[in-house]
């Protein structure tokens, strides 16, 4: 079981890997949030291997469900048609890609450090349930799950105050 | 929320409700007498065509589906040469029975004409001729009509009773 | 964690769970016949019932053609993903005790992502169709799924407070002594109207709407990628209808019969139900569908969580 799930980890953070980028270099938008949802779901089988079967459903259900439908719904509504694409094969060629490669090889450098430097802790495969990742939430990180819930209630109101329809206008809503 | 229930029962009741689905090829529905149905032609008693190609009945058609081509025999009366109804147009409005002068062309309540080949549905004369008279039995267009043929006067022809003497009051 | 025959299974599953669905062709057909005083499809074969087998034959015999404005390689995935994503859910049903693919102990939560993966399918259909009545078709679909899977969710959370985990074994097991259908009755109705919103069955069929978006969606489809869509949609009854059995009423739980034998009354008991549905109401207007889901059915969803969770709490 432990080395099934070490080589679906392996397998699965290589498809993350590669299908972010996939995502990154796209010129059509459908097709590069399509490649955002196929890293997210192989993320998700990530969280699955490390043990964490709760996290690995929420990031399905709330990241590749949710965030990136909304996502396609925005890139939908817009209908971008050729001109996009063209401005997209613009910007992915020649000295744009100089700054992001430097930043990239920093970060690289220093997560390859961490990994050389860390002792591994925890095996893979050590069970994280919903119990133990509720306790979490409501206990040591109390403060934080209600300053983030603050700070949706605000953008819900604040949300709803901006989508509502001005006074005398019908059509949208009732 | 209620009456969505209510609706959802009364439509659920319907369960047990009579199927109003006539089975068809089993089931035959009433058709009227005078339903209007597949054309034909009639032939008058003596078993002669009644079509005298007139082409009234091609004019008065509103989809233009009957097509013909007149003639005339050895006694000078006319006839079709062909007549061709094409019943993949036909409507069965009835017109060209009302238009016809010879009661030769007449409707049937017969409706099952269903074809694989769109072409199986144009009749020719032969198709649509019927060894009866039809709707009216008695009727023969060329002894009542007083028209002359080749050779002959009116009223001198086989079987041809005299012409009326319009002059005269007495018969 | 699995069952004792895992290939057994699956294929069994599988094998039923397609039939099934094919079958609902006919039995559609037949119920909404039925209820509209007519007899429906009764000429082929005993009661109609190959009229199954000569559809299909109509389906893959039919031109599979793609339109040269389509977005290709998304026309052609669109289609797989919803099957994909429904038979992966069937996964994770527990149709009698032993009977299941794979017993995850977020069972239910796995359920809800793949329906919530399901919407892609229909989103990118109307995209890639390249066709305004399907884009509008996708956009109405996001949003809906969208909406409808929050409230979804949310009116599980009181089943799974009763039985204290998200594992679908271990909630039809906590249902031996009271089905959920009666503490959860409120959960219930909101979990059967998200189910049909998310199964985009009528009434809330706004992604299709054959009268006013042509076909939405699927307008562009043809010949097997359609069926696809066509069977993952009742695919999606038949799961969401065995949802409702499990997660409220007692999954294969019941006297007398074998528990499979019970399990399947009930998800055909359901399967009924959503066409009786479709026989008896019109289409919501899509204001109407958002709103309700928004300001009816959410707040309905979360109140039942607190008042369900401050109960459980006191009482335990």
């Amino acid at each position: 079981m432990t080395m099934f799930l070490q080589s679906a980890f392996y397998v699965a953070a290589v498809i993350a890997i590669i299908s972010t980028a996939m995502a990154i270099t796209r010129t059509v938008a459908v097709h590069a949030l399509l490649y955002l949802v196929v890293s997210l779901l192989a993320i998700g089988v990530v969280f699955y291997a490390m043990g964490a079967p709760l996290l690995a459903a929420l990031e399905v259900i709330i990241y590749a469900g949710a965030i990136v439908v909304l996502f396609l719904f925005v890139v939908m509504m817009l209908n971008l048609g050729g001109e996009a694409r063209q401005s997209e094969r613009q910007w992915l060629s020649g000295k744009s890609w100089v700054g992001p490669i430097i930043l990239s090889a920093i970060l690289l450098a220093e997560v390859i450090y961490l990994i050389v430097r860390a002792q591994p802790a925890g095996g893979i495969g050590a069970m994280v349930g919903p119990r133990e990742v509720g306790l979490a939430l409501y206990g040591p990180y109390l403060i934080g799950v209600e300053l983030a819930s603050m700070l949706l209630l605000g953008a819900v109101v604040g949300a709803s105050h901006l989508g509502r329809s001005a006074p005398g206008r019908t059509g949208a809503g009732t | 929320m209620l009456s969505i229930i209510r609706t959802m029962w009364s439509v659920f009741l319907h369960t047990f409700h009579r199927r109003v689905t006539i089975q068809y090829p089993e089931q035959k529905a009433y058709l009227a007498p005078r339903y209007r149905g597949r054309i034909i032609l009639s032939r008058d008693p003596d078993g002669g065509e009644r079509c005298v190609a007139c082409h009234l009945c091609a004019i008065a058609c509103p989809v233009d589906c009957i097509a013909l081509q007149a003639t005339e025999d050895e006694n000078e009366r006319r006839y079709p040469e062909f007549f061709r109804i094409n019943f993949s147009r036909c409507i069965f409005c009835g017109y060209c029975e009302d238009a016809c002068p010879t009661y030769a062309i007449q409707l049937t309540p017969d409706f099952e004409m269903s074809e694989y080949n769109r072409q199986n549905l144009v009749y020719e004369k032969e198709d649509l001729l019927i060894d009866g008279p039809g709707k009216y039995p008695g009727y023969n267009y060329w002894r009542v009509s007083g028209v002359s043929i080749g050779g002959k006067g009116k009223g001198e022809a086989e079987n041809e009773l005299p012409p009326v003497e319009l002059r005269r009051l007495t018969p | 964690m699995t069952s004792p025959y895992p290939f057994a299974s699956i294929f069994g599953i599988l094998i039923v769970a397609l039939s099934l669905s094919a079958a609902l062709i006919w039995v559609e057909r037949r119920l909404l016949a039925l209820w509209q005083d007519r007899y429906g499809p009764n000429r082929a074969g005993p009661f109609g019932l190959l009229q199954v087998l000569a559809d299909m034959i109509k389906i893959f015999a039919k031109e599979d053609w793609i339109p040269p404005f389509a977005d290709k390689a998304v026309f052609v995935i669109a289609p797989a993903i919803i099957m994909v994503t429904v038979l992966l859910s069937f996964a994770v049903l527990p149709i009698a005790p032993g009977i299941i693919v794979a017993d995850l102990n977020i069972g239910l939560l796995f359920f809800l992502g793949m329906s919530s993966l399901g919407v892609y399918s229909i989103v990118l259909a109307g995209w890639s169709s390249g066709n305004k009545y399907s884009l509008l078709g996708g956009l109405r679909a996001a949003a809906q799924m969208m909406s409808y899977e929050v409230f979804m969710g949310m009116s599980l959370m009181g089943v799974v407070l009763l039985a204290g985990s998200f594992n679908l074994t271990t909630i039809v097991e906590a249902q031996s002594k009271l089905w959920f259908v009666i503490p959860q009755f409120l959960g219930f109705i909101l979990f059967l109207i998200a189910g049909v919103a998310e199964a985009r069955r009528l009434p809330f069929d706004l992604p299709e709407a054959e009268a006013e978006l042509v076909a939405g969606f699927h307008s562009e489809y043809s010949g097997m990628k359609f069926g696809m869509f066509f069977v993952g949609e009742y695919l999606g009854i038949t799961l969401i209808s065995a949802m409702i059995a499990v997660l409220f009423f007692g999954g294969w739980m019941g006297p007398w019969l074998p528990p499979i034998v019970w399990f399947f009354i009930k998800v055909f008991a359901f399967l009924c139900f959503f066409i009786l549905l479709r026989a008896s109401l019109p289409r919501l207007r899509f204001d109407q569908l958002m709103s309700l889901g928004w300001k009816v059915m959410f707040p309905l969803a979360l109140a039942n969580l607190v008042v369900t969770g401050a109960i459980v709490t006191v009482f335990k």
